[in-house]
């Protein structure tokens, strides 16, 4: 409010007619303003333009069918692919069952006066903004060494990305929930059903685009995720496609990141590759963000 | 937070307006969703305890004065070296320049979208914000090494910039954030109240004049957030700094040349097999536990800023 005080405070002085100086400087100022953002979506276009012109020609069938190879001429994606593929499948059954159900706790039932549904909430905000390594660190302790010891496995990492991303889907699933307005529960409740059974048969059916949505986007944030799984010792170097939960992997951004890192020469060069890798990546990941939208604005209701 | 009016409106209320028989189930079930709600509990709780854990140990081996004094960082070195003073301060200068690039393209990029743009206009560019802040980091590192650095750094700058080095790296994190301060501060700001726009126009203020002196300053503090916020983001960063920004610590400000950051470090040492207990191991806690301590910091003041923004006119 002091600023409202202040603007009230500035302005008693005599009023002037507008000068042209005042009017350049507005279109000054607005044309700094259009500059800032065209700088940032400029970067954007060059960015997927650099990539492409890189990996345009290797982008083909046998760079999909192909597993890893010294020779730069023959190594192609096909494990990493099956890897991110096996990486997603775990990480949904992970986040969808546990975010959807801690959402449904957050919104249906938690009383927020009690100090350890706050501790959640609060927890769930903290572990949003937590940088990604740090979950790496966390899948390395627990999930690959220490008590599960399960080794640098699918599960292991499909599980560190799940934690990664459950911040999202549980806050997308409560904004989702949160849409379903009151008067839905109350005629359920009022003919006579439960709480578990308005939640079930009325709510989460009305709030599944929006939960599916979110789910999407956070699979989408899972698939480009690299340091976490460098940590937790995703393989680099693999020619095969994993075969079970406790199989070695490699996946999409950790063959980018070697192909990037390996030494080129003029025999071998491997940037073309990470560049064919990347818009790989990026064309699954626009996929899926179309999916994702043409969801919300195919069920999306207005009540 | 509704449950108990509810649970009372059950019954018939002529007899009782309690429920006529407990139900178990309802119960069982509630308790169910508690115990995934706190899986997430769980998360922070280990995030804590493998760090603190390992952490102890290194220092049992480590004085703590050395690490955090220590202005030369070469653990695998013999003999070795544990001053984590270079990489902190690889990582707060990249940091810095991030924050240099984004802070105005962010701030600029909020304010348009806020209140200059039109509706229409406003829609078709927040995907477009979104799609960046969607590109895998990885990415942003690949661009940064092939392109950023050897077309435009050392084309405009020559051989004083080698090829990985901390300016290339911080100033692509810093694109890398903008949406992180574009789309909170233009919640921050579109959260004002007309009336108090038209209060300003009113009396005579232009467009530049109400922005600048009434928009801008009732948004401050959601805008302080998003900046706390990407700060975070950009000292978490790892794939561009690590692709970049080189993996040679270096205690000093020559931003061409390579500089480690903690989060550079945590994933070079951790990318070969490291035996439990060794020291490289314990290294990464000691150095993702300082990490993690200022990440957690810069969230816990953003959430507050938030906060204070969400109460002042809702």
């Amino acid at each position: 409010m002091s600023a409202h005080g202040e603007a009230v405070a500035a302005s008693r002085r005599p009023i002037a007619r507008p000068t042209s100086g005042r009017r350049s400087k507005d279109v000054g100022f607005r044309l700094a303003l259009l500059g800032c953002l065209g700088l940032a979506i400029l970067l954007l276009g060059v960015l997927l333009w650099d990539v492409a012109a890189d990996g345009v020609d290797r982008l083909n069938f046998d760079f999909i069918t192909s597993f890893a190879s010294i020779n730069a001429d023959q190594a192609g994606i096909q494990a990493a692919l099956t890897g991110t593929l096996w990486l997603m499948g775990v990480c949904a059954a992970f986040i969808i069952p546990v975010g959807v159900a801690t959402a449904i706790y957050l919104e249906e039932y938690a009383d927020n006066t009690k100090w350890y549904n706050r501790l959640i909430e609060v927890n769930i905000q903290n572990l949003a903004a937590v940088p990604s390594i740090v979950y790496g660190i966390l899948g390395l302790a627990f999930l690959v060494r220490g008590p599960l010891s399960l080794g640098p496995v699918i599960l292991a990492g499909g599980l560190t990305l799940g934690l990664l991303v459950l911040p999202v889907v549980i806050i997308a699933g409560r904004e989702a929930i949160r849409a379903v307005p009151p008067s839905i529960r109350e005629g359920s409740m009022a003919l006579g059903a439960t709480q578990w059974q308005t939640i079930w048969r009325q709510v989460l059916p009305a709030a599944v685009p929006g939960i599916a949505t979110g789910v999407i986007l956070s699979l989408s944030r899972a698939i480009g995720e690299t340091a976490p799984l460098i940590v937790v010792g995703a393989a680099t170097f693999v020619a095969f496609n994993p075969e079970g939960l406790d199989s070695n992997f490699t996946a999409m951004p950790i063959q980018i990141f070697d192909w990037i890192s390996r030494p080129s020469n003029d025999v071998n060069n491997y940037l073309p590759l990470a560049a064919a890798g990347i818009l790989l990546l990026m064309i699954v990941l626009l996929c899926m963000n179309a999916v994702a939208i043409w969801l919300r604005n195919r069920y999306e209701q207005k009540w | 937070m509704e449950a108990s009016p509810r649970a009372e409106a059950r019954g018939r209320p002529e007899i009782s307006l309690r429920a006529a028989r407990p139900r178990y189930g309802e119960k069982v079930i509630k308790g169910l969703l508690f115990v995934a709600a706190l899986i997430s509990v769980l998360t922070t709780t280990g995030i804590i305890l493998s760090l603190v854990e390992e952490t102890i140990v290194f220092f049992g081996d480590v004085g703590i004065g050395e690490f955090l004094t220590g202005t030369e960082w070469a653990p695998l070195f013999n003999p070795p070296s544990f001053g984590v003073l270079p990489l902190v301060s690889g990582t707060l200068i990249t940091s810095a320049i991030a924050m240099l690039v984004a802070t105005p393209l962010g701030l600029g990029a909020a304010v348009y979208l806020s209140e200059y743009a039109r509706p229409r206009v406003r829609k078709t560019i927040k995907p477009i914000l979104e799609l960046l802040a969607g590109v895998p980091t990885i990415v942003f590192g690949y661009f940064a090494l092939t392109f950023f650095t050897p077309e435009i750094l050392q084309a405009l700058f020559g051989n004083s910039i080698q090829i990985f080095n901390a300016l290339a790296a911080g100033v692509i994190v810093g694109f890398l954030v903008i949406p992180t301060v574009a789309s909170i501060s233009e919640d921050a700001m579109s959260a004002v109240p007309q009336s108090l726009r038209e209060g300003a126009f009113g009396l005579g203020g232009s467009k530049l004049q109400v922005t600048m002196r009434v928009v801008f300053p009732a948004a401050l503090s959601g805008i302080v957030a998003s900046l706390v916020l990407a700060m975070s983001r950009a000292v978490g960063e790892t794939m561009v700094v690590l692709i970049a920004g080189g993996q040679q610590p270096q205690w000093g400000v020559n931003v061409g040349e390579s500089m480690q950051t903690m989060t550079a470090f945590i994933a070079a040492t951790g990318k070969g097999d490291i035996a439990t207990g060794s020291t490289a191991y314990k290294t990464v806690f000691a150095v993702g536990m300082t990490l993690f301590v200022i990440t957690l910091i810069l969230n816990m003041l953003s959430i507050r800023f938030v906060r204070k923004y969400r109460q002042v006119y809702e």
